[in-house]
């Protein structure tokens, strides 16, 4: 018998009720709107190609598979649920385990619990609006804010995001205390995140949760772009208290345009040295069948339960973190 | 020289960081969403004692300073220097006055202390938590003062100045907590 043995959970009693709580309220959210509740697979035969994304992987070997092969854990369930809408399923969501890779910290558990939801003929300002409302149910905040990515730069570091040369972009790094870092820094989108996190984050959704929205198009990810100004992309996150609480895309639902930029990121990863992933291709064929006008939405849940329950740590609202799951 | 990443990162581990050897105080994982992730890492700087946060990017190496924690007993003080001794090997370290720093006012013969050395040479010396040290001046106590509040400066051995009560008079011995510099009770005998 190991005497030092962590068996118990790192969440309380009553932590744990209230998180059975919010989900119940979540789903009675959707339930009240006609967004249907789905499940879809964790383990995958394609991952993605993200360079800041690191899945897991695991070997399945049965009928089909003698020699073994491998499967991914989903970093999020937004490849399976966009073939879901390609397929006509209107409305959906789901409440899953994500997995990813190299994460972990006060904020931060390799294995969470995400909230993804799409809506059909919305756009991302429809979608923030609908998010805001889960918020206010249920973490009972105020009507969140709103700026642009552009504009919150400005107002807090005095810098224009979109226009800015790297040498003031390292400069404002340094007036932060990251010189060094940022000397040695080439990467604009990384610099830009380096005084997102220090500069902007620190500063914004401090009494009312806040909405940024048109990221730089270098990091659209999955969004598309704004057709007003190519510069941007219609991707949004959420702030309150210091948490990043959600990311959400108008969906781009161009397949070619999908393909480059899965392609340049595994570029990207080739050039740091880092695994080159398989593009999904069932995913860049429902594309190609057709994936319908959509706005959706990634929230991690324990963040939420976080902010619902006043505490500091993700340990506190899982039952088990990392060190003793 | 082993270099280490933000990843093996945590409280206690010695690096180096502008050519000093820092120690790790508290390291967190931050990500502002979608993107590159950092670790913002509170360090002390083992020479100049400062404390500051600096960040680094998620995976980023860093070299290991080569920093070890020794116990020897303090043997006295040439002026220049104050030589220490390993009780077992009988092997002698002289620390210089930036090492010895403010450790000097509770320094007392045969007191076993932590040697910080960094590439052989001491960096910092640390008193035990606890001495004993005698009073060479107080004030006699003011006479009806029982409640123990207030008290009184009194001077060691060493030449610090602590805070003691009133009923503690010059030529007793006092037990001293050095983390703090306060008063914690009247030796024993």
């Amino acid at each position: 018998m190991n005497s030092s043995a962590t068996w118990r959970p790192t969440i309380s009693i009553g932590n744990l009720r209230a998180r059975a709580r919010v989900l119940a309220q979540v789903r009675t959210f959707f339930a009240e709107r006609d967004v249907l509740e789905v499940e879809t697979p964790v383990l995958s035969n394609g991952t993605v190609t993200d360079e800041h994304l690191h899945s897991f992987s695991t070997e399945f070997v049965g009928p089909g598979a003698a020699g073994g092969k491998t499967l991914y854990l989903q970093t999020s369930p937004e490849y399976a649920m966009k073939r879901l809408l390609a397929a006509g399923s209107g409305p959906i969501y789901q409440i899953c385990k994500a997995f990813r890779n190299e994460e972990a910290g006060r904020c931060h558990n390799p294995e969470f619990t995400m909230l993804e939801w799409y809506r059909p003929d919305f756009d991302h300002f429809d979608l923030m609006d609908e998010l805001d409302a889960l918020m206010q149910l249920v973490c009972h905040t105020e009507k969140a804010d709103r700026i642009s990515y552009q504009q919150v730069f400005i107002d807090c570091l005095g810098l224009d995001p979109l226009t800015a040369t790297l040498e003031a972009l390292r400069t404002v790094a340094a007036n932060l205390g990251h010189g060094e870092l940022a000397e040695r820094e080439a990467d604009r989108d990384t610099l830009l995140q380096l005084l997102f996190c220090d500069g902007v984050e620190r500063q914004i959704g401090r009494h009312v949760p806040c909405f940024v929205y048109d990221f730089p198009a270098s990091q659209a990810a999955l969004a598309r772009l704004n057709p007003d100004d190519s510069r941007v992309a219609r991707r949004f996150e959420l702030y309150f208290r210091g948490l990043e609480l959600a990311n959400g895309f108008h969906e781009l639902t161009d397949p070619l345009e999908q393909k480059q930029r899965f392609d340049q990121d595994n570029q990207k990863r080739e050039v740091q040295g880092r695994p080159v992933r398989p593009i999904d291709p069932n995913l860049l064929a429902a594309l190609e069948a057709g994936l319908p006008d959509c706005a959706g939405v990634a929230v991690g849940v324990d963040r939420l339960l976080m902010l619902a329950m006043d505490t500091q740590r993700i340990s506190d609202v899982i039952s088990f973190d990392v060190g003793n799951a | 020289m082993a270099f280490y990443s933000t990843n093996e990162f945590k409280a206690g581990l010695k690096i180096m960081l502008d050519g000093e050897p820092c120690n790790v105080l508290e390291n967190e994982y931050v990500k502002p969403g979608k993107g590159q992730a950092f670790n913002r890492v509170k360090i002390r700087k083992l020479i100049s004692g400062k404390v500051l946060e600096k960040t680094f990017k998620s995976g980023d190496t860093v070299e290991g300073a080569d920093v070890m924690d020794i116990e020897l007993s303090y043997l006295y003080s040439d002026g220049e220097f104050w030589h220490f001794m390993n009780n077992d090997t009988f092997e002698q370290i002289a620390a210089d006055k930036s090492a010895v720093g403010d450790t000097i006012k509770w320094l007392k013969e045969n007191d076993v202390c932590t040697l910080t050395l960094w590439n052989g040479s001491p960096i910092t010396v640390t008193p035990p938590n606890f001495v004993e040290l005698e009073i060479t001046e107080t004030d006699p106590g003011v006479k009806g003062d029982t409640a123990g509040t207030g008290g009184k400066p009194a001077t060691l051995s060493t030449g610090a100045v602590v805070r003691v009560p009133l009923f503690v008079q010059t030529g007793e011995v006092i037990k001293v907590d050095t983390r703090s510099g306060e008063y914690v009770s009247r030796a024993q005998k």
